[in-house]
Parts: C-alpha cells; sequence; structure tokens
C-alpha cells in the first residue's frame, strides 16, 4: 500500500542517529516540563524555538524534537494529576479523579504504569489511523462547522451528570460556578467586557491554570494542614510498582476504545484533547456500569482518558498540519515554529514535504517506545516521592503552585486569584461539592457559547441551523440518549437503591 | 509495603528532586538583566513573539546587542499587560523593546488600554510588514472585488465574513473600512470572529461563511492548494510571492490600504540620546541582508519606517481609528 511504503520512508529517517537522538531528548525534556503545572512544554518549546532556528536544524529534525517535548509533556502532566492531584493540562483532568484516588489507596504505582501503557496505546494506535486516514480527516475537520461543536458540547455537558457524585444539584451547581468563571473577559462577539472590574489583566478571561492549581492543588495543601504536620491516613505507603495483569486484561478494551474516540475528537481543530479525555471517561464509566469504582481508584479511570488524550494529540496533527489551526496551547507553539522554519500548513503539505510528514509519524512512534521504555522504570523513581516527609512535600507543591501560576502570565493578581480559589476549593471539598465540573464548565463553556452565537450569526438568528446537518442531528441524538440512559436503566432494574447521603 | 523505604532510598529521592528542580529551571525567569530584552505582548508562537525572536537574532548576528536578546513572553489583554508594563514598571529601563502591530494601536484608539494613550510610550520603528486580503472559497461566484461590491450593495447582509480576531479587531475592521470607503453602510456588514486565521479560513472552506479576511501569510497554503482565491490585498502596490497577480484594493478601485506592521515601542521614560540610539540599532537591522532573510522566511513584506517619520505614522494611525470606531459606534 502507497500510505505503507510512504511510512517505511518516514521510518529510513526517523531512525537516523540524529532524529532518533531529538526523539529521544524531546520526550524526556517533556516528560519533565510537563510535570510543572500548564506552563511546562509551551515554555520548553518556546526556549528551544530560537536555539532550532540559530542551530539549521532541517524542518523535519526540528519537528521531531518538538512533537517529542509535546507527547512527552501529555505524560508527564498525568504524573502530577495521579500523585499530588494537580492537572498540569485541561486533558489531564479526568486522570486525576481515579489516578489520585488510587494513590491515596496506595496503587500509585499502578496508576503510573496504566498512564504509560494507556499512552502508548493511544499513541501508536492513533499513528496508524493519522497514516491511513489523513486525507479523508481533514475534510471531516472542515465539515465540522459551529452548529456541529455546539452540539459537541452539548453533548459533552450530559454526560457530565455521570461525575455528580451523591447529589446531582450539588454537580449541577459545580458545574454553573465554572460556566460563570468562564464568561469572565472580554466578550468576542461585542467587544464587551464582562466581570473584569476594570482589571485589563481580566480580559483575556479566567486562566485554566490559576483555576485548576488554585481549586485542586492549593485546596489539597489547606486540607492536609488541617490534618496535621504527619497526616491521619497512611498515604505515605505506595505499594506495589507495576499492574498486575489482571488489570492489564481489564484495561484492555478501554484503552482500545479510548483509543478510538481520542483520535477522532483530536481531529478536530479547537476541541482536542481535554473534550477526547472527558468523554473516554464517561463513556467508560457508562460501559463498567455497576462493576465499576469510578471516582474511587478504578484503574478504567485512568486509562481511558490517557489513552485518549495522547490520541487525541496525534489526531491534533492533522488540523494543525493541514489547516493551520493549533488544537491547543502547545500546539499553537509548533505552528509558530513551523512557519518560522518557512513550512506552510496546507492541504498540499504531505505531498509537498513527505520526508517532514513520514518522518514525524514514523517518529511518533519511535517517541512513543521511548517514552514507554524511559517511564516504566521510573515509576518507581517517582512513586517514591510520595514518600517524602509531608512536612516537605507539602511546602514543595506550594511553592510550585505559586511559581507555575506566576510564569503563566507574570502577573501578582493570579497569584491573588489562585489563592482565593483555593480558599473556594477547600469550602467546596467540606461541603462535598465536585471539583471536576468547575474546570470543564470553565474550558467547555466558550466553546460553547462563541459556537452557538456563532451558529446564529451565521444562519441570521434562525435556531433551526442547530439541526441542520446530519453530525449535528448524530450528537443531539447522542445528547438525549445520555441524558435517558441513566432514567431507563433505573426504571430496568429493580427497585432503586435508596441515595447513599 | 509501607512507608519504610529501602536501602538508597536517599539516592531515590535526591534523584526525584533533581529530576524536579531541571524541570523548574527550565522555565524559571532568568534572573540575567544585563542584555538587552525584547518583550513579547503574547505566548511563544505568535506574530508579536516571533517578531522579537528574529529581530533578537538579527541583533546578535549583527553584533549590535550585547549577547543574546532575550525575548520575554507578556501575553494580556491583547498587548495591554505588557503596555501597562511598560509604563508602569519598566519606564526607564533603556535595555527594553517591546513588539508591537496595529493591533496596539487599534486597541489603543479603542481604549482597551484602560487610561494608557499612544503618547505613553516611544515609538521607535517598524521593519516589516503584511497586507490584509480578501478571500473567497475556490468554488465561489464572486470572482472579483467588485462582485463583492455590488452584492453588498444589492444588500449588505447577503455576505458572511469571518475573520480571526474579535469584533472591532483588526480583521473585522479592515471589512468595516472597505465598505465605509466603497459607500456601503459598514453597519450592515456581517461579521462573525473565529478563533484566529486558521479557524476562520476553515469556516470558509467549509462552506460556512462567504468572505474571508484575513492576512496574506494564513491564505498562502491552501492558495497553492488550489483551495481559495484572494480577490483583493490591501497592499498600496502588487506584494511579493504567490500573490503577486493579485489586484490591490487601489487597482480594483477603492482607496484602502491595511498595513500590519511589525514594530517597536520602547518606554517613555529613557533619554533622547537612548532613544535614537535604539532608531539608530533598528535602521541598521532594517537595512541588513541578515534581516532581509529573516524577514522573507517570516513571510514579511517589505515596510520600513523609523524615528519620528514612525512616530507620526502612529499617531494618525490611532486618530483614524479612534474616529472610524466612533463613527460605527464601536466606542462612545
Amino acid at each position: 500500500m502507497d500510505a505503507l511504503s510512504s511510512l517505511a520512508g518516514g521510518f529510513a529517517i526517523a531512525l537516523q542517529p540524529l532524529n532518533l537522538s531529538l526523539a529521544f531528548g524531546g520526550v524526556l525534556v517533556g516528560t519533565l516540563v510537563g510535570m510543572l503545572p500548564g506552563v511546562g512544554p509551551i515554555n520548553a518549546i518556546a526556549i528551544l524555538l530560537p536555539v532550532i532556528f540559530v542551530t539549521g536544524l532541517p524542518p523535519e529534525s526540528a519537528l521531531i524534537l518538538l512533537a517529542g517535548i509535546y507527547y512527552g509533556s501529555q505524560y508527564g502532566c498525568s504524573i502530577s494529576s495521579i500523585l499530588l492531584n494537580v492537572p498540569g493540562e485541561s486533558s489531564s483532568l479526568m486522570t486525576a479523579l481515579d489516578g489520585y484516588a488510587m494513590t491515596r489507596e496506595g496503587r500509585s504505582g499502578p496508576a503510573l504504569a496504566t498512564a504509560a501503557i494507556a499512552s502508548f496505546v493511544g499513541g501508536t494506535l492513533s499513528i496508524f489511523a493519522l497514516v491511513l486516514l489523513a486525507p479523508l480527516l481533514s475534510q471531516w475537520a472542515i465539515d465540522f462547522g459551529p452548529a456541529e461543536y455546539f452540539a459537541l458540547v452539548v453533548f459533552a455537558f450530559t454526560a457530565l451528570s455521570t461525575l455528580s457524585g451523591t447529589s446531582a444539584v450539588k454537580g449541577l451547581a459545580s458545574t454553573a460556578f465554572g460556566l460563570w468563571l468562564a464568561t469572565v473577559g472580554l466578550d468576542p462577539q461585542s467587544a464587551v467586557p464582562r466581570y473584569t472590574f476594570g482589571q485589563i489583566q481580566l480580559l483575556d478571561g479566567m486562566d485554566f491554570v490559576v483555576v485548576t492549581i488554585g481549586l485542586f492543588a492549593v485546596s489539597e495543601v489547606l486540607q492536609l494542614l488541617e490534618e496535621g504536620p504527619v497526616g491521619k491516613t497512611g498515604r505515605l505507603a505506595y505499594g506495589r510498582v507495576l499492574m498486575s495483569m489482571r488489570e492489564l486484561r481489564e484495561t484492555t478494551a478501554t484503552m482500545l476504545r479510548a483509543s478510538g474516540l481520542g483520535f477522532v475528537i483530536g481531529t478536530l481543530p479547537g476541541a482536542g484533547s481535554t473534550i477526547a479525555s472527558f468523554l473516554a471517561y464517561t463513556a467508560e464509566q457508562r460501559i463498567a456500569g455497576r462493576t465499576g469504582r469510578f471516582g474511587y481508584g478504578d484503574i478504567r479511570g485512568v486509562a481511558a482518558p490517557e489513552a485518549a488524550n495522547n490520541a487525541a494529540a496525534t489526531g491534533a496533527m492533522i488540523p494543525m498540519l493541514t489547516l493551520g489551526v493549533p488544537g491547543g496551547g502547545t500546539t499553537a507553539v509548533m505552528l509558530g515554529a513551523l512557519l518560522g522554519l518557512g513550512i506552510t500548513p496546507g492541504p498540499l503539505l504531505i505531498q509537498e514535504e513527505p520526508d517532514l510528514f513520514w518522518g514525524l509519524a514514523a517518529s511518533m512512534y519511535v517517541g512513543n517506545v521511548f517514552l514507554l521504555v524511559l517511564n516504566l522504570p521510573l515509576v518507581g523513581v517517582f512513586v517514591r516521592a510520595l514518600a517524602l516527609p509531608r512536612w516537605f512535600l507539602m511546602p514543595a507543591v506550594t511553592a510550585l503552585a505559586f511559581v507555575s501560576v506566576y510564569a503563566v502570565n507574570g502577573t501578582a493578581l493570579d497569584l491573588v486569584l489562585m489563592t482565593v480559589f483555593g480558599v473556594v476549593g477547600w469550602g467546596m471539598r467540606k461541603l462535598e461539592f465536585p471539583l471536576a465540573p468547575v474546570v470543564l464548565g470553565l474550558v467547555l463553556g466558550p466553546l460553547m457559547e462563541k459556537n452557538l452565537r456563532r451558529s446564529l450569526a451565521l444562519s441570521g438568528g434562525d435556531w433551526g441551523v442547530l439541526f441542520d446537518s446530519p453530525i449535528a442531528i448524530a450528537l443531539w441524538v447522542l445528547a438525549l440518549a445520555s441524558l435517558a440512559a441513566p432514567v431507563v436503566i433505573r426504571r430496568m432494574t429493580t427497585p432503586p437503591t435508596p441515595e447513599g447521603s | 509495603m509501607d512507608g519504610k523505604a529501602p536501602t538508597g532510598r536517599r539516592a531515590v529521592h535526591a534523584t526525584a528532586l533533581a529530576v524536579a528542580s531541571v524541570a523548574w529551571l527550565a522555565c524559571a525567569p532568568s534572573p540575567e538583566t544585563r542584555g538587552w530584552e525584547c518583550l513579547a505582548p503574547a505566548a511563544a508562537g505568535g506574530g508579536w513573539d516571533l517578531t522579537c525572536r528574529s529581530v533578537g537574532q538579527v541583533l546578535s548576528e549583527l553584533g549590535l546587542a550585547r549577547g543574546l536578546v532575550r525575548t520575554t513572553n507578556l501575553p494580556g489583554a491583547g498587548g495591554g499587560v505588557a503596555f501597562a508594563r511598560a509604563v508602569a514598571q519598566r519606564n526607564e529601563d533603556p535595555n527594553v523593546l517591546i513588539a508591537a502591530s496595529p493591533s496596539t494601536t487599534l486597541r489603543l484608539a479603542q481604549g482597551q488600554y484602560g487610561d494608557l494613550t499612544v503618547d505613553d510610550v516611544r515609538w521607535v520603528g517598524a521593519i516589516g510588514a503584511e497586507y490584509g486580503i480578501l478571500a473567497v472559497a475556490a468554488d465561489s461566484p464572486l470572482r472579483s472585488l467588485d462582485d463583492v461590491l455590488a452584492a453588498w450593495l444589492r444588500d449588505p447582509s447577503s455576505l458572511v465574513v469571518s475573520g480571526g480576531s474579535a469584533v472591532a479587531g483588526q480583521d473585522h475592521m479592515k471589512m468595516l473600512l472597505l465598505a465605509d470607503r466603497a459607500g456601503i453602510d459598514p453597519l450592515r456588514i456581517r461579521y462573525v470572529p473565529f478563533d484566529g486565521g486558521g479557524e476562520a479560513m476553515t469556516a470558509l472552506l467549509g462552506g460556512f461563511v462567504d468572505l474571508f479576511s484575513g492576512e496574506a501569510s494564513e491564505v498562502e497554503g491552501q492558495i497553492t492548494a488550489g483551495r481559495i482565491r484572494v480577490l483583493v490585498t490591501f497592499a498600496p502596490e502588487r506584494t511579493e510571492g504567490v500573490l503577486a497577480g493579485v489586484p490591490t484594493a487601489r487597482e480594483s478601485g477603492v482607496d484602502l490600504t491595511w498595513v500590519t506592521w511589525r514594530g517597536f515601542y520602547v518606554p517613555r521614560g529613557i533619554d533622547d540620546t537612548r532613544y535614537r540610539a535604539w532608531v539608530d540599532v533598528l535602521e541598521q537591522v532594517g537595512r541588513s541582508s541578515e534581516w532581509e532573510r529573516a524577514r522573507a522566511s517570516n513571510r514579511l513584506q517589505p515596510f520600513f519606517m523609523v524615528g519620528s517619520e514612525f512616530d507620526a505614522f502612529v499617531q494618525a494611525q490611532v486618530e483614524d481609528f479612534r474616529r472610524m470606531s466612533r463613527e460605527l459606534g464601536l466606542i462612545e
């Protein structure tokens, strides 16, 4: 097959000593900086950009290095999610739910190993999909208009109900809080500032990193402070380092499904890995049904989002290379680097720059192997970081939180906001409001609002535009099914158990 | 196993710590302040960032700067955070340049930087530019600017334009000015903002909009693939490269240019000698063959204006934008 022979040519490029070592270096650096919340990969690539331009690396080598950092950091983010409950990027938010729960149970080793293996599976499968389907998928990305995006986000929100924990009302309240936060800033459709109180720093809206680190990391530290310097739970235990064969078997199907879902959603420009990991998680949660312990340390709750976000990271290469649309902060920097190297993204890129495209695809495969080989042995090292005495670990997390948040925009206001969100998060934990819906509301809210208003602006105010295409209708049906499913299932099974308190 | 770690635990902890601190160092801002610094008011990879990095590199190559020029990204409020920083905290810093473009002047004109005005900094010069363009999908019935204007004359709301900037931003402003100059009510032009040129272009390709307002560099890949057609450029004369065959708006009978210049300002508080030195430095960069190469690889067209001439240009531009925004009811 043509694509496969081209891929073989790509391997010839990726396996050159220079490119091989760049892929390795990229993956290593990516994993390290990815552990830093939020700013890691973007800054690492930004720091390397001038080096790349000065040394005159051929474009494919430069891209191989940058891509290595990119997916290395995807894995790095999962490490801080699992060990410290600090999701560094919105795509690793879902990993934190069950990953950190597993850590609390002393199962951080299997959680990290699962994350590494799921990332590998998601990455590897999606590369084959990339090679075989790239031309087809760039058309699907084009057909996906504002109305379809709106339906997709609505569908994602209907899936939120499964995340609400004990009380649906509290879940809704958390989501609403997140949606409100999402409205802060300059409204792009009317150029009117909302809830900015005259602060120009707030014109860009609430930064994901500020809110997440406040809600998750700072509130965690506050909560641990209450437990005293040693703590009341046996959290220092770290148990087994690797996952068992049974756990591997248990998660195989999950990884496969999540990889497919992640790749397809990742190819949508701008939607990217957050929606992918979120939908993969909730889908698996529903498939597991009563057998699952999602939210309380189910290993599939780690495997699903990790496979999905790595697959989505690969999928995001398609809109980036063929349409020039970055899927997120890190791909935006890579796009800038490409332009700086004289590469023009466009539908002809694959034909015009075969070395670049196929070399990149092959190097991604090689990089994923490196990632696995590098990280499985390191699981033991990372896990032992938990054994650090708490009087050291907690101040270190706090310091890291402040540095990371300050590094995003370099403004003191962000530090104040982060602290406020820390206190809010602590209060929400006390009152048992779930935290994840706040962040999802913040991330998905703007996507929902912008695309609804775009659809209506395009149609001249006719709401029918929302149900005008087969893709949109399919998504609406899914959304309805997702809302109806829990009710139907409850009806069908014998008397509903009273809600636990 | 409980918390008791095996022998060698200390070494392992040390490794974990080392790993963490290496990662940390990678993104900690350097305390080095002696060299020159270029503030990019956007995240890495954006236009301002590339301006800083490419000019910084040429400065080093020419030996004009002491060592490497450091680029600091200070995103926020469409450049407002960096502008405020230059005014409030760096006012007397002789070693800092800040990247700017018409996005800066547009926001200043619309009062989006709070109380700050164009006179709160000193304008050094611009050494490259892009030009605005208007494009349609390859299968569009619109074949020239005349076709677009004719359709607009019949019914200004019959066509929808996409662009990568917010309402009242650059891509929108181009269309408003175009309509205004052609005698069409700009308030009735339908503009839908997207997140960046790439998404706006995708909407054009998907058939969701009729027109795309953007920059030459945003359309290059799609032009060579034959998927879109550029109807007109807003350059003063024909541009270099793939758009050489596309008429300018002036040729098509509408007197409109849109220059997306790439330039710099410096803090107000530095003395005149230092300001003249900056102008001199930028002039040397702008006339060097090293910059010529960097400019071409960044897809910028030739544009060169420094010192008092540039200062007057910026003042006039802000005035223009303010008048336009007021007429359009975008500001009071």
